[in-house]
């Protein structure tokens, strides 16, 4: 990918730039408690939260910067920080 | 060597620098107009608004803003749609500018912005020197600088063609002096409309705001890119320096007027002191020249009309046999005490087999007259560094030791 004037680029170029190694911290779910209720989807500013077809979520940790914020969120605590680790 | 403008005398008319300049930006088909009103910009812009009010300028919206820092920002996102963008201001405005230069520049967005060259506060002072846009350097931006009204006119159309070519993209300052230009009347040609149009293609890009065809402008890079955008714009000017010099011969042939393309000389081939500078000055120079010419002095004029691009390669040519060259600056680097002519001449020369001393002078501080007896005095220091080598590197000029 050569560098256009200007650096302009077409809409959805950050696809191609994949930020979840900036992540110091992953999230994972405990699926026992979690209830399917899409808070994590709704609040998640990376779209890192995907809907699985048993209506439960995977993260993508392609882009997942761990903010941390889905599991501050969720009601039930389903989701917990593990500290990223070689 | 410029060319005298004989042959236009039947078309000539008496007008006011800024008005000049302003009848040239209406020729020139703007898109937007931004600017915001300050001494001695004012006039090009009153004029302009006069000229959008009887509709003279079709197609151009003129944007009231609240400051030169929104002026230049509302012009990022007019140039981003591919329209055709002027703006004017000086000193304290263009300083306020600054962020946005960068940004312009960056973004590789074409514009021309006529620089009405002021001292900057403080103290405050409303008159002519070149700190305000010296100090914009290293901004991304082409600077070009007038000798005269005719000159600062037609330079607004040789300055879009250059800043829309497509090699080049970057935009472009018009630096004109203060009120000894701007507030000047003088006879000259109004940039002839005609000839315009066949001059200055519309501007056309592939790259452009549009709802249609969405594009992100001003994305982000990181430390495994941005290296990357410093050298294309470095690229880019030096292309632009051969772009100066073709839109000045095509304005030759087209026009019949010329004032030279990155530089211009006068007298300069057996000169034993070529005296060097920008804008206004050049004119008093030529005087200068002409006078100690008749008295047998070897004195010789080199014009930078180019200032970024620095002409480095043609200056070198122009100096390579003289004996000592003099930098004049409008404009001083305080703890360095030079001007920037004087810094750059000595950089380009330096790694060089050209061994000629180089000296400076600072001169014209805050609209401070420049009278013939004080070049004359300098053209004397200079041939004392032929003789005895160089006492002052660098010196103001004309100081009132009264006031110390």
């Amino acid at each position: 990918m050569s560098i256009t004037p200007g650096g302009i680029c077409k809409p959805g170029t950050t696809i191609s730039n994949k930020t979840g190694g900036w992540r110091n911290f992953r999230p994972i779910y405990d699926y026992d408690k979690c209830t399917k209720c899409k808070l994590c989807e709704l609040l998640c500013p990376d779209m890192s939260v995907l809907e699985r077809e048993d209506g439960y979520y995977d993260f993508d940790y392609d882009y997942c910067k761990g903010c941390g914020l889905c599991a501050n969120e969720c009601p039930v605590d389903a989701i917990e920080m593990i500290l990223e680790e070689k | 060597m410029a060319i005298l403008r004989e042959a236009d005398k039947d078309k000539m008319t008496v007008v006011e620098g800024s008005y000049a300049v302003a009848h040239a930006v209406k020729v020139c088909r703007p898109h937007v107009i931004s600017a915001y009103p300050i001494t001695p910009q004012t006039h090009i812009v009153e004029e302009l608004s006069q000229f959008i009010a009887d509709g003279e300028i079709p197609n151009c919206a003129y944007m009231n803003v609240e400051s030169e820092f929104s002026a230049l920002s509302a012009l990022v996102g007019s140039a981003a749609t591919g329209a055709r963008c002027y703006s004017a201001t000086t000193s304290q405005g263009l300083a306020l500018m600054h962020e946005v230069l960068f940004n312009f520049s960056g973004l590789r967005l074409p514009m021309v912005m006529t620089i009405v060259n002021r001292a900057l506060s403080a103290p405050i002072n409303i008159w002519n020197d070149q700190q305000d846009s010296i100090s914009q350097r290293d901004t991304g931006w082409i600077q070009l600088y007038a000798e005269d009204i005719q000159e600062a006119s037609d330079m607004i159309a040789q300055a879009y063609k250059i800043s829309e070519d497509k090699d080049v993209l970057l935009p472009a300052m018009v630096c004109m002096d203060g009120f000894i230009l701007s507030h000047v009347y003088e006879p000259l040609v109004l940039l002839e409309e005609d000839l315009t149009n066949e001059y200055l293609k519309p501007y056309e890009t592939n790259y452009k705001l549009d709802p249609k065809n969405p594009l992100s402008f001003g994305a982000f890079a990181d430390p495994s890119s941005y290296t990357e955008f410093r050298y294309l714009q470095q690229q880019a000017m030096d292309k632009a320096i051969n772009k100066v010099e073709e839109a000045a011969d095509e304005f030759k042939e087209l026009y019949g007027r010329y004032y030279g393309g990155v530089i211009d000389t006068y007298m300069t081939e057996d000169a034993d002191i070529i005296l060097c500078a920008m804008g206004s000055i050049i004119g008093t120079l030529r005087d200068v020249v002409d006078n100690l010419r008749s008295n047998g002095k070897k004195v010789g004029l080199l014009k930078v009309r180019a200032f970024r691009p620095f002409p480095a390669e043609a200056i070198k040519q122009a100096v390579s046999n003289t004996s000592v060259i003099v930098a004049l600056d409008k404009n001083i680097s305080i703890g360095l005490n030079e001007g920037a002519l004087l810094t750059e001449l000595k950089s380009i020369l330096y790694n060089t087999n050209l061994n000629m001393p180089v000296i400076g002078f600072s001169i014209g501080h805050g609209g401070r007259d420049i009278p013939e007896k004080t070049i004359e005095d300098i053209v004397q220091k200079a041939e004392n560094v032929i003789k005895s080598g160089i006492s002052h590197e660098s010196e103001f000029v004309d100081l009132r030791e009264d006031l110390i």
